[in-house]
């Protein structure tokens, strides 16, 4: 493996396909991404599998994966919040699980490519405008005039508000990738320390000491980030799924 | 809020009022609000003791870039769609900027969320913190 701390994002291609003069290839990524799928389904069918009422460890493992979730959705968008449940829960398996998967070395971290995050981000950003728009018609667009303001500083506002409320999905998006693209460069580079630090020999082996027990603290806290980074970005579908369910409050 | 309630009724007082004592008033209100900030900030603190500063840094940092970046692409796209070639561009990356400081307040806790916002004095919000 090469020793440049960005090589490990490269994309490779797996198998070429070209439909129409568009490259839809086969590749790590997408390897990935299915190996995503398919492992949170698999722990999620496996476990559940048993159905006891008493649940089994596996089972209730997933079993607190679903009261966590759902304690958050109805916590910021209420009982109504409920029916986006099947979207919100597979948004966090599949970033929990493509953020630990990254974890595993000479694996490909699916959620280190802003195209990916922007793709989830911009399913819930468009669920959100979609679905309130269906649900409130214009009373929808009340989120960008707050009630109170004066119909003179509402030509200011109601703009700002407009960017703030498109800027969702970047900040969505750009939040998870950076921390997870930042994450694994940082990772690298101290572990490349190690190597090329113990290769000067004698004081160096002695001084490899720092950066390798640094790689030990940052893969530590690698593993809080892929957590807390898949709890933010849930955290927010669901205030984001609150808007469309109550613009106006 | 009490702040909210007290801000409307300070507009209609008459006008005979003193300067003296409509500043003593106001620092009143100033050190209601410091104190009600201070009670706000610290069982936020106790709550989310856990969250990193580098977590914070991050949130708040792709908030405001976010902002940015979305008011400056819609100006591109007015420009390019209506042909106003440098206006478009300008107004929308100055309301891109409110945008994204409105982002970070949200995301700090220093704005309420849409739905419960309230007016609140910012005479001297800028300096602290």
């Amino acid at each position: 493996m090469a020793n440049d701390p960005i090589s490990q994002f490269k994309i490779q291609t797996l198998f070429p396909i070209e439909v129409g003069g568009m490259d839809f290839s086969f590749t790590n990524s997408s390897l990935f991404m299915v190996a995503t799928v398919a492992a949170a389904s698999a722990f999620l069918i496996f476990s559940t599998s048993g159905r006891g009422l008493v649940p089994s460890r596996v089972q209730s493992v997933s079993e607190m994966a679903y009261e966590f979730v759902a304690g958050m959705l109805r916590s910021s968008a209420g009982t109504e919040g409920m029916r986006f449940f099947p979207l919100v829960f597979s948004l966090f398996m599949f970033v929990l699980v493509a953020n630990l998967f990254g974890m595993f070395p000479y694996f490909f971290t699916v959620t280190s490519h802003i195209i990916v995050t922007f793709a989830l981000a911009m399913l819930v950003f468009l669920t959100v405008t979609i679905y309130g728009i269906m649900k409130h018609g214009t009373k929808f667009f009340h989120l960008f005039a707050p009630s109170g303001v004066p119909p003179v500083l509402l030509l200011i506002v109601a703009p700002i508000e407009v960017v703030s409320f498109l800027s969702r999905p970047i900040s969505l998006s750009v939040r998870l990738f950076a921390n997870m693209l930042a994450g694994h460069i940082t990772l690298k580079v101290f572990a490349g320390f190690i190597v090329s630090m113990s290769a000067a020999g004698g004081v160096g082996i002695v001084g490899a000491i720092l950066p390798l027990s640094m790689t030990v603290a940052i893969t530590a806290l690698e593993f809080l980030v892929s957590f807390l980074q898949a709890y933010v970005f849930t955290v927010l579908t669901c205030m984001y799924l609150n808007d469309a369910l109550h613009p106006s409050h | 809020m009490s702040g909210s309630s007290q801000n409307g009724n300070s507009d209609d007082l008459d006008k005979g009022a003193s300067e003296a004592d409509l500043s003593e008033r106001r620092n009143l209100l100033n050190r209601k609000l410091e104190g009600q900030r201070k009670a706000e900030e610290a069982e936020r603190a106790a709550k989310k003791s856990d969250n990193s500063g580098y977590a914070q840094a991050m949130k708040l940092s792709s908030e405001f870039i976010s902002g940015v970046v979305v008011g400056g692409g819609l100006g591109w796209f007015v420009d390019q769609w209506f042909g106003t070639k440098p206006f478009g561009l300008i107004v929308f990356l100055l309301i891109g900027f409110a945008a994204g400081v409105l982002n970070v307040m949200r995301a700090a806790g220093r704005i309420a969320e849409p739905g419960q916002r309230y007016k609140r004095e910012s005479s001297d919000d800028g300096g602290s913190n």
